[in-house]
């Protein structure tokens, strides 16, 4: 198996007032291509830092982050913009989409910064927009989607670079459980054609869907278990 | 390198579509933030279109005197060193000394003498009070750049035998003959009977005063010293040089003649002076320049308000778009993207702004222009449209600094 992120003893301290807050102590993991893992952890326990760090939002204070080999936790904010741009794809709890902008525009984003030119751009986004089911919804605008559209508009973004990595926070957390259930079900298909998924929740029955579910608390790893038996939704349509 | 460069245009078309795009949907904010400029660019505009048309209104009507005019005179028009008493006491320049200075100057194409008085002029119902009236020599035409649009000035004959003939300017013609015709009718000037020989074009300048030639009379001076004063009457001599540069020559040699004519001994004082339009252009030169700063510092700074209105309103925005700046970051922008995006959204709404206050301008350019000699310069125009650049420039760039230096995970969680 190819390995994409390999994390050696990494903490991420923050200075607050004269106190050290050490967000991770010690933690060490690795993610080899077309896993699909979901991190898990109470309020507290470091899993937001982990996943600013594994996005390349955030630098580590001690460690060494490797991302396909490649030094991170020595970039800069200009080079870790272009490893989020051209290897990350992020999905957020609360969709994160330009308010004003319709989905292919919020689609084709990533693809400006990442300078390719438009005729590739527009195709591209169609592609990504086909792919999670919205084709027929490209020129809508966020206000003008449900929930669970919003948030294939955010996976299609996430994809539309063919990233090496689909991040995702909480994503179902703010759609009922039937739509939540759907946008697992695409998940599901994106792992079954080859993405590498890592998925940050608090739910046990979300976490559930991952090969594999590493637990933090205070900082550290409490455990890094693959799932026996996997909740599949299977293929919706 | 070539890459390089097709790649910094390809970024900096695609920012200015995304700063297209964000001022778009941001309409209402976008157009309040616009009108800043507007009013300081239009403040800006107008008013250098206004101090210009001063200028040149004041440079038209005083060279309607003729740039290559001297006029020599019992009195100074200038001459702060001279007491006044001093130019009281002064003799009088007389019909003789002209024609002695006539005689012996050889320099001059034209000298006329002249004199002023006021009249009231009547024809039938129409009045004009006291009209001035420019008493002089048929030489007079030959020393200024008036044209006629009717009619002549008058003849040698005319002017030596004193006769009862009048040329008047454009706007008395106008108030005495509302419906043309003036050429061949008598009107009355202070009680006497004078023909109509002649009508000047207008000028059009209302600088002047009376002294503008839209606003006059001319007459013979023989017939104003018969009719209306007497020969003791101190005169100007008008004196006209060939070109600008034989200016200072002929100065010179109307000092000397007129020493001469005047029988002055080495040790006295010149009793007479030499007048030249400089002197009233060095004069207004020094106002115009002082409106000109005063209108500059006003206008300027309605411009340096609506700058900091910009610069206010791009720092609310930053504030308020935090989370878009945020998710910009987490999908790839750079810091330089997000520094380029807010620098261009407010040069656009100042050039747009700049461009809006710009059509103003220019009509309220075309409403000057019904006093003024004036319309908005190309320079101007030039001007404008950097000047507004530069102040989207200048006020984005604080604001879109702090925006670029969001910090993306306090940004995306910004609520």
């Amino acid at each position: 198996m190819e390995n994409i992120i390999s994390i050696e003893h990494i903490a991420r301290i923050y200075q607050v007032g004269l106190e050290e807050v050490h967000a991770l102590a010690d933690v060490s993991l690795k993610i080899n291509r077309n896993d699909y893992v979901a991190i898990m952890g109470p309020s507290g326990s470091g899993k937001s830092t982990l996943m600013n760090i594994i996005g390349c939002l955030d630098t580590p204070s001690r460690g060494i982050y490797l991302f396909e080999k490649e030094n991170v936790s020595q970039m800069n904010d200009n080079q870790l913009a272009e490893i989020r741009n051209q290897k990350i794809g992020f999905v957020f709890q609360t969709f994160n989409l330009l308010p004003r902008s319709t989905a292919l525009h919020n689609v084709e984003l990533p693809l400006i910064y990442a300078g390719l030119p438009k005729s590739v751009r527009l195709e591209r986004a169609y592609e990504a927009l086909e792919k999670v089911g919205l084709a027929d919804r490209v020129d809508h605008k966020p206000n003008e989607l449900s929930g669970g559209q919003r948030q294939r508009v955010a996976i299609a973004r996430a994809l539309v670079t063919q990233p090496s990595i689909i991040l995702a926070d909480e994503p179902t957390g703010n759609l009922d459980s039937k739509t939540g259930n759907d946008i697992m079900a695409l998940f599901e298909e994106l792992h079954e054609t080859g993405n590498t998924i890592i998925l940050v929740t608090h739910e046990e029955e979300i976490a559930q869907h991952a090969q594999r579910i590493i637990r933090l608390r205070d900082g550290l790893i409490e455990s890094n278990e693959i799932v026996k038996e996997r909740t599949l939704v299977g293929n919706n349509e | 390198m070539n890459k390089k460069v097709s790649s910094l245009l390809f970024e900096i078309k695609e920012g200015l579509i995304i700063s297209l795009r964000a001022i778009a949907a941001n309409k209402g904010r976008s157009a309040l933030t616009t009108l800043g400029i507007v009013i300081g660019i239009w403040a800006v505009v107008t008013m250098s279109t206004a101090l210009k048309g001063i200028d040149i209104a004041f440079q038209n009507g005083v060279s309607s005197l003729g740039s290559d005019n001297l006029y020599i005179d019992k009195w100074a028009w200038f001459n702060p060193d001279t007491p006044w008493w001093e130019l009281r006491n002064r003799r009088n320049i007389s019909m003789d000394d002209y024609y002695r200075y006539k005689e012996l100057a050889k320099l001059p194409i034209a000298t006329a003498p002249s004199t002023f008085t006021r009249k009231t002029v009547k024809f039938r119902d129409n009045i004009v009070e006291s009209m001035f009236i420019t008493a002089t020599t048929s030489d007079y035409i030959k020393t200024t750049n008036l044209d006629f649009s009717d009619g002549r000035f008058f003849t040698d004959m005319e002017s030596k035998g004193g006769r009862n003939v009048i040329v008047l300017g454009s706007a008395i013609a106008e108030q005495l003959f509302p419906f043309g015709g003036a050429v061949g009718n008598y009107v009355d000037v202070g009680g006497r009977k004078m023909k109509v020989v002649g009508v000047l074009q207008k000028q059009g300048s209302w600088v002047m005063g009376d002294f503008n030639p839209d606003n006059q009379g001319y007459i013979p001076i023989e017939f104003l010293f018969k009719n209306f004063a007497s020969r003791r009457k101190s005169i100007t001599i008008n004196v006209r040089a060939p070109n600008s540069q034989m200016v200072e020559a002929v100065k010179e040699e109307a000092i000397g003649v007129m020493r001469r004519v005047r029988g002055l001994t080495y040790n006295e004082k010149n009793d007479f002076s030499i007048n030249q339009q400089e002197g009233i252009l060095s004069q207004i030169n020094k106002t115009v320049s002082v409106i000109q700063i005063g209108g500059f510092f006003i206008t300027g700074l309605s411009l340096f308000v609506g700058a900091i209105g910009i610069m206010n309103i791009m720092f609310v925005s930053v504030k308020e778009r935090t989370r878009e700046i945020g998710i910009r970051k987490a999908i790839g922008a750079k810091k330089r993207t997000i520094l380029g995006q807010f620098i261009s959204e407010a040069s656009i709404i100042c050039l747009f702004g700049g461009l809006i206050g710009l059509v103003f301008a220019v009509i309220t350019g075309m409403i000057i222009n019904q006093w003024l000699p004036t319309s908005i310069q190309f320079d101007a125009v030039v001007l404008a449209i950097l000047i507004s650049l530069a102040t989207g420039i200048i006020s984005g760039f604080a604001p879109a600094y702090q925006a670029s230096k969001l910090d993306p995970v306090d940004a995306l969680r910004y609520e």
